[in-house]
């Protein structure tokens, strides 16, 4: 038998609330599959479970709020053999609902089991939710940015507290990475369109391939290297808060395939539907305030990862090259790494490399 | 395609990229993405929202001469059949 416990979707969660399961008793599922659909602080999560499986019981009710690491559900292994059936008929689990109702409640954030339904069977229809989310009750969008304040607010100090950091600069020329983007962009049509900030992330992973004291956590005293290069990227909600979910395999990816990933991240971070594997496993942060107009920016390192890269405003300076002064658009990176893991000898060489992989955007 | 209606279609994108902003109060005479916090990524989207309601393909080459709403609107208009 195995048990299913909540997963930490980040060092800055500590429990979370079951809104809906995906699956039920007798279901076989697979390895990635997504079974829950779980309230955080930051955002609605459908978690995966990482086990291929049967479902024997599901513990925790929908609309429970329970810590991190407590049982879910239990699961029997594929060979394992089903116990004698139970001769109680166990309860319909969750509240009947149309799917349009289900996906409607959760971008307007109600509650389903709170609505009275008056479809078939008492079920919740469309109409049900919209009804619900007008009549006035708790503001539950001011709840959520309570809660993500005193999220991050807990991760950050956990950082600051534990994490002794360092910090780098480098001041990276960025025509060739323009020009070749931009080269590239010109046969694109608007909707396949590549952003830098893609090209800036391949960059970073593939300079991390040859850095991976730089790309894991920091657990139990010692450094663990990461699986794979699992870029966090920092997004900032339109209504305030921000979280890091993971691109997977960022090294991997060609720059189109990460745009397309990125967008879709952005997209789903905003509308608060992001998957327990890309909260729970990012390897290392990447951080771009450029667009606000910073020149540069040295970030908290997100815990329990050991480093985060900061990308600042490209912006056109004097810059010397081949004894000749010439105006060149200059990007501020910047790494903060953690002590525990690496020294400022590494960091400051990392820094360089990325700077050159950026002179060979053919090469990303 | 009249010029109120690349307006009214322009806004309602506008709208939905950015919910929270306050469309009496845009100045349609000085930065558009600055006003709206229009990120690169918020650009792009709202360019191929464009390009899926008004069937406008707008190249990079040409993102300079759209600084503000008004600019905006203009090359809309001369892109755009009447």
């Amino acid at each position: 038998m195995m048990e299913f416990k909540l997963p930490s979707l980040g060092a800055d969660m500590e429990q979370g609330k079951l809104l809906e399961w995906r699956i039920k008793p007798g279901d076989a599922v697979k390895r990635g599959q997504v079974i829950a659909l779980v309230d955080t602080s930051k955002a609605a999560v459908d978690v995966e479970i990482w086990h291929d499986g049967v479902v024997e019981e599901l513990v925790t009710k929908p609309g429970e709020t329970i810590p991190v690491g407590t049982v879910m559900a239990r699961l029997r292994s594929a060979g394992e053999v089903a116990p004698a059936p139970s001769p109680t008929i166990s309860p319909s689990l969750r509240k009947p609902a149309s799917p349009a109702a289900r996906k409607r409640a959760r971008e307007l954030d109600v509650d389903l089991e709170k609505i009275a339904g008056t479809g078939p069977h008492g079920s919740v229809t469309l109409e049900d939710v919209e009804k619900a989310a007008k009549a006035p009750g708790p503001a539950p969008s001011i709840d959520r940015q309570l809660e993500m304040r005193k999220a991050i607010a807990a991760a950050m100090s956990r950082s600051k507290r534990e994490i002794p950091h360092y910090y780098l600069a480098e001041s990276i020329p960025m025509r060739r990475a323009i020009d070749h983007l931009a080269r590239a962009n010109e046969k694109r049509p608007v909707t396949e369109r590549v952003l830098l900030g893609a090209l800036q992330l391949k960059a970073v992973a593939l300079t991390l391939r040859n850095f991976p004291d730089l790309n894991g956590f920091w657990r139990d005293g010692a450094f663990h290297p990461g699986a794979g290069i699992h870029v966090g990227v920092a997004i900032s909600l339109r209504q305030g808060g921000l979280v890091a979910p993971a691109i997977h395999d960022v090294d991997q990816r060609s720059p189109e395939d990460l745009m397309r990933a990125l967008a879709d991240l952005v997209k789903r971070a905003r509308a608060g539907s992001l998957r327990s594997s890309e909260m729970s496993d990012p390897t290392i942060t990447v951080t771009n305030l450029g667009e606000q107009g910073v020149e540069s920016v040295f970030g908290v390192i997100y815990p329990p990862q050991v480093a985060l890269v900061g990308f600042g405003r490209i912006a056109e300076r004097a810059w010397v090259e081949d004894g000749a002064l010439r105006a060149v658009p200059l990007l501020s990176a910047t790494l903060s790494g953690d002590h525990r893991a690496s020294d400022g000898h590494r960091g400051a060489r990392f820094l360089a490399a990325l700077r050159d992989q950026l002179q060979r955007p053919e090469e990303l | 395609m009249k010029p109120e209606e690349i307006k009214s279609q322009v806004l309602g994108i506008l709208g939905k990229i950015a919910p929270e902003l306050d469309q009496g109060g845009l100045r349609a005479d000085r930065p558009l993405r600055n006003q709206v916090d229009l990120d690169s990524m918020d650009w792009l989207n709202f360019l191929v929202a464009l390009h899926e309601r008004l069937k406008v393909d707008i190249p990079e080459a040409d993102y300079g001469k759209l600084q503000t709403l008004d600019q905006l609107l203009t090359y809309l208009k001369e892109r755009l059949p009447a």
